[in-house]
């Protein structure tokens, strides 16, 4: 049966004003035929987006909005000239195929309902109430940029630096380009048994011939030929069941060129029979470091190992107490560990220190123990204990036309399948909203227009995809002459300058 | 149904040329229910019930055609040139799932007929061919899997549930996809990487389930109801 399509319109003029504007406190029959409002219209309002942070949450929620509405316009903002958060500057230089997820984005980006702002710092340059007059909702995806601290004395002394400082020196990172790392004493000791310790300890103990094909900054690259870091010790408070890295990251630092494992066999005996039930993920990392400690090495990997100059050892239950110094004062000489002993078990066991300690001599120490979100504005809740943006599925809680993904939403872990999940489930929200009608989207909002106006007036120049694609093919083809994929520039002022 | 589809669809183009038709596909949002939830509010414009009805599947049926808001998964262009699929979000770089496909097999005894289940439960026939690989036609058929590393066995993006029967047909993943397998949410004894299958005639008939992602995650834009 057909409706004439002017009889119709007409029914659907008359039902769309008897269900108002679609505001929240409509009755449920009213939100119900909400989505009956676009009928009468010939295409759905425009909804105007931005995000803040271009790493994989910006594009993964930028994704989902883009595919599933389509008058959806989505910016990215960026506070580096640069795109890719962490996929460029916190995945490791010998991972390359895990920085292929760049090719995605740089799709979603050229995407004609989706722009790129690079070199826009929000909360500095632009501010959030600027942006909420600006857009129809905000999306904060600016990741997790603080380390946790120890908060133990020391922490200051030369010779000490958080791992993510660390990746952003190797990575180059601009901020991090002068870090000048202590490399000249033979043990180096990572506080924290995560994959970022384990990408830290493979890039200490990696052969250089390895590290020269790589994208790794030419100042890291030579810091580390002249490196004398024999011997790295990734310490965790917990045991070997609480370890935090993953079989793919482990089975490479064991298969390492060069270097032997040190894994000391009481830490593991016993262990075999506790995983039995335990599931596929746990069990089978947990086998493999027991085969590494336990087993009697076959004749080519004992070969291998007799012939190492370097090596790599997890040492469990042991909590920092003091970093201590040289005798001059100035530089770390070494750490005094407590010995910890767990209480509970599985994921929420948790290290009680004991009276017991124990020194270990060391010229380096690199604390990897977790990421935190800064608060980016007053005005945005913030939970200064989880270090979280308070939500529920990306909503800001108690902020209306503000959501959040990524890490900044559920906290610094994961691997990019997590975060991918995660933007999506964002989107997801911000549609149901716009649908449901509490996202109120029939007020148009200048965008971008309004933004550009206010940080011309600042002397702020965004940098725009396009632009970005001409620093790109200006690091690729220094790469190129090095022999790698490319050769990243270090500085703000260099990227700005590297077009015209 | 299909004359008023078809009609529809003619109307709508007229209107609004840049929208694409799209193929069958089940209206996610009840909107019969709906409907009866109007009634229940006792609202004066309840004696028109069964013209709202009619009207409000109507409008599901041009959210079908139109791809708004209710089923806007991305599928092959039907009668439509690429250059009018502008907005279209072209994620592939090296599939051709802008054009009108023509990925038809070279003869029938290459074809291997495989199903993919969506995140919202809806089956989508694919014809496929062998040698193909898993991941690249879900794309290739606009199915929403990602394949973040593109098959390099880096990420778990393209994770998929076999079914039983042809789980078992498949050969066993090596260590580098259990690894990253044991990264994937929600993980099931018949869990695999599409990116490391590879179809062959015995694979014909197998199913392809997308994982769900969320408790709140609809692809299709479905709109839950709401209390």
């Amino acid at each position: 049966m057909i409706v004439p399509r002017p009889l119709a319109a007409l029914l659907a003029r008359v039902y769309c004003r008897t269900t108002g504007s679609g505001s929240s406190s409509s009755s449920s029959s009213g939100r119900a035929f909400s989505g009956v409002q676009w009928f009468s219209s010939l295409a759905e309002p425009e909804l105007k987006v931005c995000i803040v942070g271009s790493g994989p949450a910006g594009f993964y929620t930028a994704q989902h909005l883009l595919k599933y509405h389509k008058s959806s316009v989505v910016d990215i903002y960026e506070k580096l000239p640069v795109p890719f958060g962490l996929v460029r500057f916190g995945v490791a230089p010998d991972h390359p195929e895990v920085k292929n997820v760049i090719n995605a984005f740089t799709q979603i980006a050229h995407h004609d309902r989706c722009s790129f702002y690079g070199n826009v710092s929000v909360g500095k340059d632009i501010s959030i109430e600027e942006l909420k007059q600006a857009y129809h909702a905000l999306i904060l995806t600016y990741g997790a940029e603080a380390n946790r601290i120890l908060g133990i004395p020391g922490e200051n002394l030369l010779g000490v630096y958080s791992a993510r400082t660390f990746v952003g020196w190797y990575n180059g990172l601009p901020e991090n380009r002068n870090l000048n790392p202590e490399l000249s004493s033979e043990t180096a000791v990572i506080l924290g048994q995560g994959n970022v310790a384990l990408d830290v300890a493979r890039i200490l103990l990696s052969p250089i011939d390895m590290l020269k094909k790589t994208d790794i900054a030419t100042h890291a690259l030579e810091a580390l030929a002249a490196s004398k870091v024999k011997r790295v010790l990734l310490v965790g408070r917990r045991g070997p069941l609480q370890v935090a890295f993953t079989i793919k990251e482990l089975r490479e630092m064991i298969n390492l060129p060069g270097t032997c494992p040190l894994l000391n066999p009481s830490d593991f005996e016993g262990l075999q029979q506790m995983i039995k039930d335990l599931p596929r993920p746990r069990k089978r990392l947990t086998e493999l470091m027991i085969k590494a400690a336990l087993e009697k090495p076959s004749e080519k990997e004992a070969e291998h190992r007799a012939a190492a100059t370097k090596e790599w050892g997890l040492q469990f239950l042991r909590s920092p107490v003091e970093i201590v110094p040289s005798n001059d004062g100035k530089r770390v000489a070494g750490i005094r560990l407590a010995v910890t002993k767990l209480e509970g078990s599985g994921k929420s066991a948790k290290a009680v220190q004991t009276e017991d300690v124990e020194d270990l001599e060391c010229g380096l120490v690199l604390s990897s123990v977790g990421y935190k979100s800064y608060p980016i504005d007053p005005s945005v809740p913030f939970d200064q204990q989880q270090g979280i943006i308070p939500n529920n599925l990306g909503r800001v809680l108690q902020a209306p036309g503000l959501y959040c993904s990524g890490w900044v939403k559920r906290g610094p872990t994961g691997v990019i399948v997590t975060t991918m999940n995660d933007g999506f489930e964002t989107a997801v929200s911000v549609l149901e909203d716009v649908r449901l009608g509490s996202l109120n989207v029939s007020a148009s909002k200048g965008g971008f227009k309004d933004i550009e106006a206010l940080l011309k007036q600042r002397g702020v120049r965004p940098v725009s995809f396009s632009e970005w694609e001409k620093i790109d093919a200006v690091e690729v083809a220094k790469g190129e002459k090095a022999g790698k994929p490319r050769e990243k520039l270090l500085g703000v002022q260099e990227m700005i300058k590297a077009h015209p | 149904m299909a004359a008023a589809r078809r009609c529809c669809s003619f109307a709508l183009r007229a209107a609004r040329p840049r929208r694409r038709a799209r193929g069958p596909g089940a209206a996610s949002v009840p909107l019969v229910t709906q409907g009866a939830q109007a009634a229940r509010s006792g609202k004066s414009f309840i004696h028109l019930l069964n013209s709202t009805q009619l009207l409000v599947r109507l409008a599901s049926l041009d959210a079908r055609v139109t791809g708004e808001l209710t089923d806007s998964r991305p599928q092959r262009d039907i009668g439509q040139s690429p250059a009018e699929s502008g907005d279209h979000l072209c994620l592939f770089p090296d599939v051709r799932q802008c054009e009108d496909s023509s990925q038809k097999p070279e003869s029938l005894t290459d074809v291997v007929n495989v199903t993919f289940i969506d995140r919202s439960g809806r089956k989508i026939p694919v014809k496929g061919k062998v040698g193909d690989n898993v991941l690249y036609l879900a794309h290739e058929n606009g199915i929403d899997l990602e394949g973040a590393c593109e098959a390099s066995l880096a990420c778990s993006t393209c994770h998929v549930y076999v079914n039983e029967e042809h789980f078992d047909k498949l050969p066993e993943a090596v260590e580098r996809e259990e690894d990253m397998l044991d990264m994937a949410p929600v993980l099931q004894l018949n869990s695999r990487l599409g990116c490391q299958i590879i179809l062959t005639k015995e694979l014909e008939g197998m199913e392809l389930t997308l994982p769900k992602i969320t408790r709140n995650f609809y692809v299709d834009g479905h709109v839950p109801k709401p209390h």
